[in-house]
Formats: structure tokens, C-alpha cells, sequence
């Protein structure tokens, strides 16, 4: 394997390329600094592809399995290209309860798009998460930054549609 | 601070900014500069409310008038009358929904008066991002007790006095736990809060750290000075960004005024607090996992012993507490030990802080003292099961716990009393469920929810949660066997007994709790393949009973797939051929008519 001094990569600029060093440089030597590297290059690049794994790993100085293990375990972190809008439906209990399954059943077959993926023209991202602690709004959909609550079967297709 | 005529605590919880809470109060203050009220009237932004079912709220102080379901146009209403006339809103008001009257006054509504907050003192009354107002709430008084009159035995003695026990779920005596990491030996200790709040519907320790963020990290400065430690860290899950900017801004605000940092209140002692985000794993909850994953690894937990209390953080004594225990300390140090076990039973004593959810009139966050029955939490404050529906059984404890039917109802809450009857008392989270409830497929949900969070280190959690989810799963779809269910139970007893930690040893309470009191459901769906909760799609038969049907329509109007033909005065059908099986026409239909 080359060593990965250098980041080509489609989805990675060459005006991210100082801001993941930056972010490298400041954490080098800390202790436990691999999750907090990885959200703040995630962040920049919208996922993880693996050479920036391997960018990560050799300016970290850790193996790649370290790494790539720490990036696979937690649920943050996606090692493939995500949506221009992120979906995300909360199967919290109470959610659940409230018929959360209808309503992700029918974002799939709105949008053509499976839990955990990406549909093909990148507009949607559909991830299914674990209690977003707004039961209280139940059944809720989380679409980039904005809470939808009391969301039915129904009202998926108009809600969806402005967001381009 | 300045005085003014009307304070407006607006909530700016999660749940009260998801239902607009932000453009409400944008309207609100250009109203009032245009209006010239702006300086007699004050906005503030405040902490999770906890009457989240019923947002955006805002309370009027010092009159205590309450307002719900606020929106932007409403704005001009509320100045003119109210803030300007004197008169209320009586249309924005809490209506009871049994007597149908209106209640003005917070404290009259049914849903704050049966509690009884300790935790939640400062919650809607103080904003959470001016430590001044803290302070003025007694705030860091029982810092400067601890760290100025007393030494840190009289601290841990303080603690054991007040009977508190760890509020994370497993009810560890937190002054006992203190005095172990006190007594061992190092110059370098952790304290840790754990924030990492993943029990689906449970929101307790967001709405905290949203409303009093203060009171954490004072408690936390007690535990450091307690075992002696220097350094703190609040392992915060990322789902969380208003509690983690909140907490942001309290320790910045701490640090300002030497309430965290060097020499602090000239007592020579030092302390200083950082946040760590998480990043998504159930697990992470778990002590040694918690540990590991500041440590910059994967969240697995490890083998006890070594205790977190010896060899924790870094190898070194750590203590780790809840955020809700944590909130809890500072007023036991300020009030006394004794003060904090006047209320409660013989082993649990003090409050505890309940999100309650599901079908339940009251949806929100409740504080209760220890001992008040089930059924009080449920009907007097929870307002009882909406739509005239039955109630079935109450879920404690999250994927730990279990559901309590309603025989059970009349237990209190109390932690050897709620795991008696097979549930634990858990972080707080309560779900009620109604008749429309499947409890199959709500073992299910558990399982799916366990199977997916196992860390994978042990093969009985990771492959033996696999194996349950597929027996049930099997079971939902019609295809059960009668020797399913004690396939189910031995599965159980084996991941129960051999399980490292506290994940999988609980993995399956929630198989083994529903088939401790709803065995006949479990049998109607093996043996005469029904799902008597209507539920399981692939039990149903999307047939209208004729006999049941009102001829409304409602069913008509609901099919997405257009597979209903219905015309006034007349039974409406399902076209199996064309249903989708959606379950829109079960939602819609009133009277139960649909099989």
C-alpha cells in the first residue's frame, strides 16, 4: 500500500485538504482524539471515504484497523456518500408506538430509497435513528435541521417535496 | 439585573423549539419593541418546560398564568390584552380535558401540582445561559460548602445520610460509590457524567442539562472535591446540540467566575470540566464502555473487576454518576443529608424524574416523590389514556425493563418494589400503552432495537439477541410453533446468566416480561394466528366486519391505494387485490370495524 501522504479523492476538494491537516495537526497528540478527528473531517467532507481513513490513521499515527474499527462502531459515522437532505425517522419507543413504521414504509416507497441508504440522484439520505427524545411530538422525522412532528403516512409526499 | 414589570419565560426545549417555539418568540419581541413594552417586559428563554405534550408554552411571571400551543399570531392578542389590559388569554389557557374547564394558573394545572420538584426546581424559571440566575436560585451555595466548611469525609457522610441512589438505572448507593473511589489510592482521579441518555423514550437528562446545566456541573464539582479529583468530563450524546450548547455556555460562564479552574473560591482546590460528544452507540452508557470510548476506542465494556472506583478512566479512580444524580447533590449538600430522605420509602428516598410517554393524555417530563403509585404518576398526572381507549401496561426501564399490566398498577415506585413485579426503574423512561398495543411486536421492537446495539464483544448477546429477534419474528408473521415460546424463555435464561454486562444480562426482560403477563397474546398468535392488539399486518385479514361498520367513510378517505369502495348508508370494502396493506384504514376507523 502507497502511503497516503496525498488526498485524491472525487468527493474531497482541494480546499478541504488544509482544513482536514488543521484538524489533524491540533489533535496529534492527544489522547482519544480518533472520534473527535473523525466527526470534524466528517463534517467537512459529508462522510468518510476510505482514503481519508488512511489519511487519518497515518497523520494520527495509529493503524488503519484502529481507526476503521473506531469508524465502523459508532453509528455517526458513514463510510458512504450521503443525500443533499437527510432524512432521519426516530424509532424510539414512543414514536414506534405511534406508527413511525407506516411512515418510513412510505418514504421508501415514495422515493425509492431503503433505511441506510442513499437514493440515486443524492437527494435523500433515509436513516432510521434511536430516540431522538422528542416523544412528546411523536411519531417525528428529522429532515437536515428541521423537526417534524405528529408526522402521518399520508403527509410524507408534501412534506418531503421542498426539499430539493 | 435590571427590574421589570412582566417576566415571559418562554420554553426553549427541544420539544418546544420543534413546534416553533423560536418563531413565536421572534413575533413576541417585535411586538413589544413596536409597542414600547420591551422594557417593561422581559423574554427569557428558558429550559425544557417538561409539559412538552402541549408546546410552545410560556409562563407569565410573578402572576404564574400559563399559555400553550402558542403560534406567531397570536402575538398581537397576547400583548393587547394581557400584557396591556391585564386581561389573559382565556382561549390560550390549559383546558382539563375531563371537566372541560379552563386553568390559568401553572401550578393549578393537574400536571404540575401532583409533583414535586427538587431536580427540576430551576426548570421554566431561571434561563439556563445566565449563571446569575442560577446563583440567585441558591446556586453554587452548596459548592462553597462543601469546598470551604467541609472535608471531603463529611461530604461522602453527607451523601450516605440522604439515601441517594445512582439515577442511571441500576440504583448504586452514590455516597458509597464516592467513598470507594475516595479511598483509593493516586494523585490523579476522574469524575464523569454520564449524558449519554439512549433509552428510547427517555428524555429526562436532556431536559437537565437544557434547563439547569449549572446544577450538574455543581454537583460535579462536589464529587471532585469528595474523592479529590481534577479533572471532570460529561460524556454527552451528539443527538443532543441544545444541551451540548448549553453546557457549553455554563462552563464557559463557571470558568469566568472561578467556579471551575484553579484555586476555586480560594480554597485551593482545583477542577475543571470538559465536554466530550458521543457518537451514537447504546452501549456507550454502559460504565467501562463509556470509559473506553473517551478513550478514543470502541465502547465495549470490560470485565468488574477492576472497578471504575480503582482502575477507571485512563487506569485511574474514577467515579461516573448520571446527570439527574448529579443535579441531585447540590442541595443535598446544602440542605442536609437528613433533609433529602425526609421524602420517599425506606430505600429509595427523594424524587425521581420520569419521561412519560406514549398514550398517555400528559406527555412530558414528571418529577414525583419516591413511593406515589403507577397508577397516580399515569391518571392524576398523566391525564389518563386519550381516546376513551383502555390502558394495558405501562413499559419501565427501557430495553432493560419490562411492562407492568394493570393488576400491577397500584405499585410504587420504589426500586426493589418495581423489580419485584419484573420491571426495573431504569433511567425514567415510562411508555404507556393502550388496548392498540401488540406486545409481541413489542418484544419485537426491544429485541430489533438490542440486536442492532450489541456491542458484539460477548457470542451470547450478540447471536443469542439474533436468535430471539427471529423467533419473534416468526411468530408476528403467523408462522409460530408452540415450542417457540420455550425456545424463548431458555434462549433468555442463557444470555441473562452470560452476559458480561449490564446490556446483555437485561437484553431479554423485554421477552421475558410480556410472557410473565401476556402469554394468551403470545398464544393467539402461535396457535389461532391472531394478533388480538391488530398489529401484526401479516395476522390481519384487511376485511370490514359489517356488522362493526358505522358506513362513515373514514376508511374510504384514508386508503392511499384507493383498494376501498364506499358510498353513503352503505358498508364499505377492501379490495384485497388492490391493498397495500398500509394499515391507514385501522388508524382512521373509530369503531373497530376492520379485521
Amino acid at each position: 500500500m502507497p502511503t497516503p501522504t496525498q488526498l485524491n479523492h472525487p468527493d474531497i476538494s482541494p480546499e478541504m485538504v488544509p482544513e482536514i491537516d488543521g484538524i489533524i495537526g491540533a489533535h496529534y497528540r492527544t489522547d482519544g482524539a480518533v472520534i473527535p478527528v473523525l466527526r470534524l473531517c466528517q463534517d467537512i467532507v459529508g462522510y468518510l471515504p476510505m482514503e481519508l481513513i488512511d489519511y487519518i490513521s497515518y497523520g494520527l499515527n495509529l493503524p488503519r484497523s484502529e481507526v476503521l474499527g473506531v469508524a465502523t462502531f459508532y453509528s455517526l459515522f458513514s463510510l458512504i456518500p450521503k443525500g443533499r437532505h437527510t432524512i432521519k425517522a426516530c424509532l424510539g419507543t414512543a414514536c414506534y408506538v405511534k406508527g413511525i413504521k407506516e411512515v418510513m414504509t412510505r418514504i421508501s416507497n415514495e422515493f425509492n430509497v431503503k433505511e441506510g441508504e442513499t437514493t440515486s440522484d443524492r437527494r435523500f439520505s433515509l436513516e432510521a435513528v434511536r430516540c431522538l427524545g422528542a416523544c412528546g411530538l411523536a411519531p417525528v422525522v428529522v429532515v437536515d435541521q428541521d423537526t417534524h412532528g405528529g408526522v402521518s403516512a399520508s403527509q410524507v409526499k408534501s412534506l418531503l417535496e421542498k426539499y430539493d | 439585573m435590571k427590574k421589570t414589570r412582566l417576566q415571559l419565560m418562554l420554553c426553549g426545549g427541544s420539544g418546544c423549539q420543534a413546534t416553533g417555539s423560536r418563531k413565536f418568540q421572534d413575533a413576541l419581541e417585535k411586538e413589544l419593541k413596536h409597542t414600547r413594552l420591551d422594557q417593561e417586559i422581559k423574554v427569557i428563554e428558558t429550559g425544557c418546560n417538561g409539559f412538552c405534550a402541549v408546546g410552545p408554552v410560556m409562563l407569565v411571571q410573578p402572576e404564574g398564568i400559563f399559555y400553550q400551543k402558542l403560534k406567531p399570531e397570536d402575538v398581537p392578542e397576547l400583548v393587547e390584552e394581557h400584557f396591556l389590559k391585564g386581561r389573559p388569554v382565556k382561549r390560550l389557557q390549559y383546558v382539563e380535558p375531563a371537566s372541560k374547564e379552563t386553568i390559568p394558573n401553572m401550578h393549578d394545572i393537574p400536571f404540575f401540582a401532583h409533583q414535586k420538584f427538587r431536580v427540576m426546581r430551576n426548570k421554566g424559571i431561571i434561563d439556563p445561559e445566565v449563571i446569575d440566575e442560577y446563583i440567585a436560585r441558591d446556586g453554587y451555595f452548596g459548592a462553597a460548602k462543601a469546598l470551604t466548611q467541609m472535608s471531603p469525609e463529611q461530604i461522602i457522610s453527607e451523601m450516605k445520610i440522604s439515601g441517594l441512589r445512582g439515577r442511571g438505572g441500576a440504583g448504586f448507593p452514590t455516597g458509597l460509590k464516592w467513598e470507594f473511589a475516595a479511598k483509593s489510592p493516586g494523585n490523579i482521579k476522574y469524575v464523569l457524567c454520564n449524558a449519554d441518555e439512549g433509552d428510547p423514550g427517555a428524555f429526562m437528562d436532556r431536559s437537565i442539562l437544557e434547563a439547569d446545566p449549572h446544577a450538574v456541573l455543581e454537583g460535579m464539582l462536589i464529587a471532585a472535591r469528595a474523592i479529590n479529583a481534577g479533572r471532570g468530563y460529561i460524556y454527552c450524546r451528539t443527538e443532543y446540540p441544545l444541551a451540548l450548547h448549553r453546557l457549553d455556555v455554563a462552563i464557559k460562564q463557571a470558568r469566568e467566575y472561578g467556579l471551575l479552574g484553579k484555586n476555586i473560591l480560594e480554597s485551593g482546590f482545583d477542577f475543571d470540566i470538559e465536554v466530550y460528544q458521543g457518537a451514537g452507540a447504546f452501549v456507550c452508557g454502559e460504565e467501562t464502555a463509556l470509559m473506553r470510548s473517551i478513550e478514543g476506542k470502541r465502547g465495549m465494556p470490560r470485565p468488574r473487576p477492576p472497578f471504575p472506583a480503582n482502575k477507571g478512566l485512563w487506569e485511574k479512580p474514577t467515579v461516573l454518576n448520571n446527570v439527574e444524580t448529579l443535579a441531585n447533590i447540590p442541595q443535598i449538600i446544602l440542605n442536609g443529608g437528613e433533609w433529602y430522605a425526609s421524602i420517599g420509602t425506606e430505600t429509595s428516598k427523594g424524587t425521581k424524574v420520569f419521561a412519560l410517554t406514549g398514550a398517555v393524555n400528559n406527555i412530558g417530563l414528571v418529577e414525583v416523590p419516591m413511593g406515589i403509585t403507577l397508577r397516580q404518576m399515569i391518571y392524576d398526572i398523566g391525564g389518563g389514556i386519550p381516546n376513551k381507549r383502555k390502558f394495558k401496561a405501562v413499559q419501565l426501564g427501557g430495553p432493560s425493563g419490562g411492562c407492568i399490566p394493570a393488576q400491577c398498577l397500584d405499585t410504587p415506585i420504589d426500586y426493589e418494589e418495581i423489580a419485584k413485579v419484573g420491571a426495573i426503574m431504569g433511567s425514567g423512561g415510562v411508555i404507556v400503552m393502550d388496548e392498540k398495543t401488540c406486545m409481541v411486536d413489542m418484544a419485537r421492537f426491544f429485541l430489533d432495537f438490542i440486536q442492532d446495539e450489541s456491542c458484539g464483544k460477548c457470542i451470547p448477546c450478540r447471536e443469542g439477541t439474533r436468535r430471539l429477534l427471529e423467533t419473534i419474528e416468526q411468530i408476528c408473521q403467523g408462522n409460530g410453533k408452540p415450542e417457540d415460546i420455550q425456545t424463548l424463555e431458555t434462549l433468555s435464561e442463557v444470555i441473562k446468566n452470560s452476559s458480561l454486562c449490564g446490556l446483555g444480562q437485561t437484553a431479554p426482560n423485554p421477552v421475558l416480561s410480556t410472557l410473565r403477563y401476556f402469554k394468551d397474546e403470545y398464544i393467539a398468535h402461535i396457535v389461532e394466528k391472531k394478533c388480538p392488539a391488530k398489529r401484526c399486518t401479516a395476522l390481519l385479514d384487511f376485511k370490514i366486519d359489517a356488522e362493526q361498520c358505522k358506513k362513515c367513510g373514514l376508511c374510504f378517505k384514508a386508503c392511499p391505494a384507493n383498494a376501498i369502495t364506499w358510498q353513503k348508508k352503505e358498508v364499505a370494502i377492501i379490495d384485497n387485490e388492490k391493498c397495500i396493506e398500509c394499515m391507514s384504514c385501522f388508524e382512521a376507523c373509530r369503531f373497530n370495524a376492520i379485521n
